[in-house]
C-alpha cells in the first residue's frame, strides 16, 4: 500500500451515472488486477474505495457509478485537481488459474476491474471472453474497450442491446476453462446455480480503513473470517459462505 | 528543545500518542508503511478469551464527521494472540504495549489477565467495560459502579502490571463509575469508548448497521470526550489515558490540558494511515506556538487558577 496524491487528468460521463477519471501520479504500488483504490473526498469522513479499471507506469484509470454523496462529489471534481488516495489495496484476481479460454462476468459497474484483467489474460496468450450485462443500453460502457482484448456479449435487462436478460442467459451457452466475476450479490447468487468448474467473485463491502486495520468488512468463508479490503476483494469460489 | 515525555504508571512514554485498540490491528499493518516504533504506545485490538468472528455486516456507517462501528470484538482469541499476534509485532515494534481485554464475565478477565501478566512485551492492561457492541457483554460491566469495581479488583488480584479501566461514555455519571474504579484498586483509567449511535438507510429504510446500533466515534465525539476527561480529572486521583476524537497535536494538548497523562488517537488512523506518526510530528512545533516546554507539566492544565 502506498498513499499517493494524484492530478486529475480527466473526469467524464461515459454512461447514466457512471464516470470515467483518468489520474496522474505513482502507480507503483498496484501489482493485479481487481485491486482497490480507497479516495479521500471533501467533506466525506471516510474514504471512497473505488476498483482500478487500468493502470500504466505514472497513469491510473477509475471507473465510478454516482451512488451517494461521494461519488457525487467526485463526479463534480476538474482537470488539474488534487486527491488523495490509497493504492495498491486487496489482492487482486489470480490470473494464473484462469486457463486458455476463461470468461469475465461483469455486471454494471463491477464491469471496470475486469477491464485490465482481460487486458492482462490476452497479454498471457489466454483467449478471453467476456459477458458485460447493464440494466440498459444507456448505462452500458465500455463495450469496445473490451472487445479489443476478448470476445464480448453484452446482455441488457430491458433488451436494449445485445441479449435481453442477465448475464446467466449468456453463460449458460458458453465453454469455458475459467469464470472471473465482478458486480451485485443477485448477480454472483444466480452465476453460483449455473456456472461450472472453478472462478473468483470479487465483492463489495461497507469499510472502515480500506488496509485490514479495524476489521469492519469481514466476512465469513470456509477458511474463517477474511477481510474484503485485505485478503479479498476477491474470492475463490470454493471459499465463499453463500 | 522541548520535552514530549510522560509517565503512565511508571510507563515511561517517548511522547503521549498511543493509537487506540481496535483502530490500529495489531500494529504490524501499520509497519509496512512507517516505523511504528515513533509512536509513544500502542493499544491492541480487543482480545477476549475465545476467538471471535464478531458481527454480522454491514459493520460500518459513516457520519458527519465521524463513524458508526458495530465490528463485535473481532479476534483471534488470547491464546492465539500471545502465540501469533505479539511476536509478529515484536518484531517491528520495541516498545511495551497495551493490551485490551474484553470479557463477558469476571472469569473471562480473569483468564485474559492472567495469560497477558506473564507477556513481557505487555506494559499495561487496559480493561474494556464498555464495549457497545456485544448483547449481554462488556455494556452491563461499564454501566454501574458496582460491576466495574468487581471487574477491577478481579483482574488487579491476578496481575502486577498496570490495570487501566476503559469507561463508557454512554452513562448518567461517569464520575462515579471512575471513582468506584479507583477505589477498588485501579491504576488508571481510559476514556471514552464510543458513543451508542445509529443511522437510516434512506433507500431501504432500514439501519445502516445489521446490528442496529453501534459506537460512533471520530472528531464529532471530541468536545464530548474532553468534557468527561475533565469531570473525572477532577474526580480520581490515578492517571488517565484520554481518546475521542482526536486528530492532531492540537487537541492531543487540549486532552492533556484536560486532565489525560497519555492520548489514544483511534478513528483518525483510518482515514489517515499516518495520522499518528504525523501529530507526533506536529507535537514539538504545537508545543512551542503554545509555549509549552514539557508535556507532562501541563497536564490538567486547564483546571488551575
Amino acid at each position: 500500500m502506498k498513499n499517493i496524491v494524484y492530478e486529475i487528468k480527466e473526469n467524464k460521463q461515459i454512461a447514466d451515472k457512471i464516470y470515467q477519471m483518468q489520474l496522474t501520479g505513482d502507480t507503483s504500488a498496484i501489482t493485479r488486477p481487481g485491486q482497490f483504490v480507497n479516495l479521500k473526498v471533501n467533506d466525506c469522513y471516510l474514504r471512497r474505495p473505488i476498483s482500478v479499471c487500468d493502470w500504466e507506469e505514472g497513469m491510473l484509470t477509475i471507473i465510478y457509478k454516482v451512488v451517494g454523496t461521494g461519488t457525487e462529489k467526485m463526479a463534480h471534481m476538474c482537470q488539474g485537481q488534487p486527491i488523495d488516495a490509497l493504492v495498491g489495496l486487496g489482492n487482486g484476481y489470480d490470473i494464473a488459474k484462469s486457463g486458455e479460454r476463461p470468461v469475465l462476468l461483469g455486471g454494471g459497474v463491477g464491469v471496470p476491474p475486469l477491464y485490465a484483467l482481460a487486458k492482462q489474460l490476452k497479454n498471457e496468450g489466454k483467449r478471453p471472453m467476456a459477458v458485460l450485462g447493464f440494466q440498459t443500453a444507456k448505462e452500458a460502457f465500455f463495450v469496445e474497450e473490451f472487445s479489443r482484448f476478448c470476445d464480448v456479449t453484452v446482455t441488457t435487462a430491458d433488451g436494449s442491446m445485445g441479449i435481453k436478460g442477465f448475464v446467466t442467459d449468456a453463460l449458460v451457452q458458453m465453454e469455458y476453462t475459467y469464470f472471473y466475476a465482478c458486480g451485485p450479490m443477485p448477480m454472483f447468487r444466480a452465476i453460483e446455480k449455473v456456472a461450472q468448474g472453478s472462478g473468483q467473485y470479487s465483492f463489495e463491502e461497507k469499510m472502515g480503513c480500506g488496509f485490514g486495520a479495524c476489521m469492519g468488512c469481514s466476512c465469513q468463508t470456509k477458511q474463517g473470517a477474511k477481510r474484503i479490503c485485505k485478503e479479498g476483494p476477491v474470492l475463490e469460489r470454493e471459499e465463499v459462505e453463500w | 528543545m522541548v520535552n514530549t515525555k510522560v509517565h503512565v504508571s511508571g510507563l515511561e512514554l517517548d511522547n503521549p500518542v498511543i493509537p487506540a485498540s481496535g483502530t490500529f490491528g495489531f500494529g504490524y499493518e501499520f509497519a509496512d508503511l512507517y516505523d511504528i516504533n515513533v509512536l509513544g504506545s500502542l493499544s491492541l485490538k480487543g482480545t477476549t478469551r475465545e476467538a471471535r468472528y464478531g458481527n454480522p455486516l454491514p459493520r460500518i456507517a459513516e457520519c458527519t464527521a465521524g463513524l458508526i462501528n458495530s465490528v463485535g470484538l473481532q479476534n483471534p482469541g488470547v491464546q492465539a494472540v500471545i502465540d501469533e499476534e505479539l511476536p509478529k509485532l515484536k518484531k517491528c515494534f520495541h516498545k511495551k504495549v497495551i493490551a485490551n481485554i474484553s470479557g463477558f464475565s469476571l472469569e473471562d478477565y480473569v483468564y485474559c489477565s492472567e495469560k497477558m501478566d506473564r507477556e513481557e512485551q505487555v506494559g499495561l492492561l487496559e480493561i474494556n467495560v464498555s464495549c457497545p457492541n456485544v448483547h449481554g457483554g462488556g455494556m452491563s460491566f461499564g454501566t454501574t459502579a458496582e460491576s466495574a469495581a468487581q471487574v477491577t479488583k478481579a483482574v488487579k488480584a491476578v496481575t502486577k502490571k498496570p490495570v487501566y479501566i476503559k469507561l463508557t461514555p454512554n452513562v448518567t455519571d461517569i464520575t462515579e463509575i471512575a471513582k468506584a474504579c479507583e477505589e477498588a484498586g485501579a491504576d488508571g483509567l481510559s476514556l471514552i469508548n464510543t458513543l451508542m449511535g445509529m443511522r437510516i438507510d434512506l433507500k431501504t429504510r432500514r439501519p445502516a448497521i445489521a446490528n442496529t446500533m453501534g459506537g460512533f466515534s471520530g472528531p464529532a465525539i471530541l468536545p464530548v470526550a474532553l468534557r468527561m476527561v475533565y469531570q473525572v480529572y477532577e474526580a480520581v486521583q490515578i492517571p488517565i489515558i484520554g481518546m475521542g476524537g482526536v486528530q492532531n497535536a492540537g487537541d492531543v494538548i487540549e486532552m492533556m490540558l484536560a486532565g489525560a497523562s497519555a492520548v489514544q488517537v483511534g478513528a483518525a488512523n483510518l482515514v489517515n494511515p499516518f495520522a499518528c506518526k504525523e501529530i507526533i510530528e506536529a507535537l514539538p512545533a504545537a508545543m512551542e506556538k503554545y509555549g509549552i516546554n514539557s508535556l507532562e507539566e501541563m497536564i490538567g492544565g486547564a483546571h488551575h487558577g
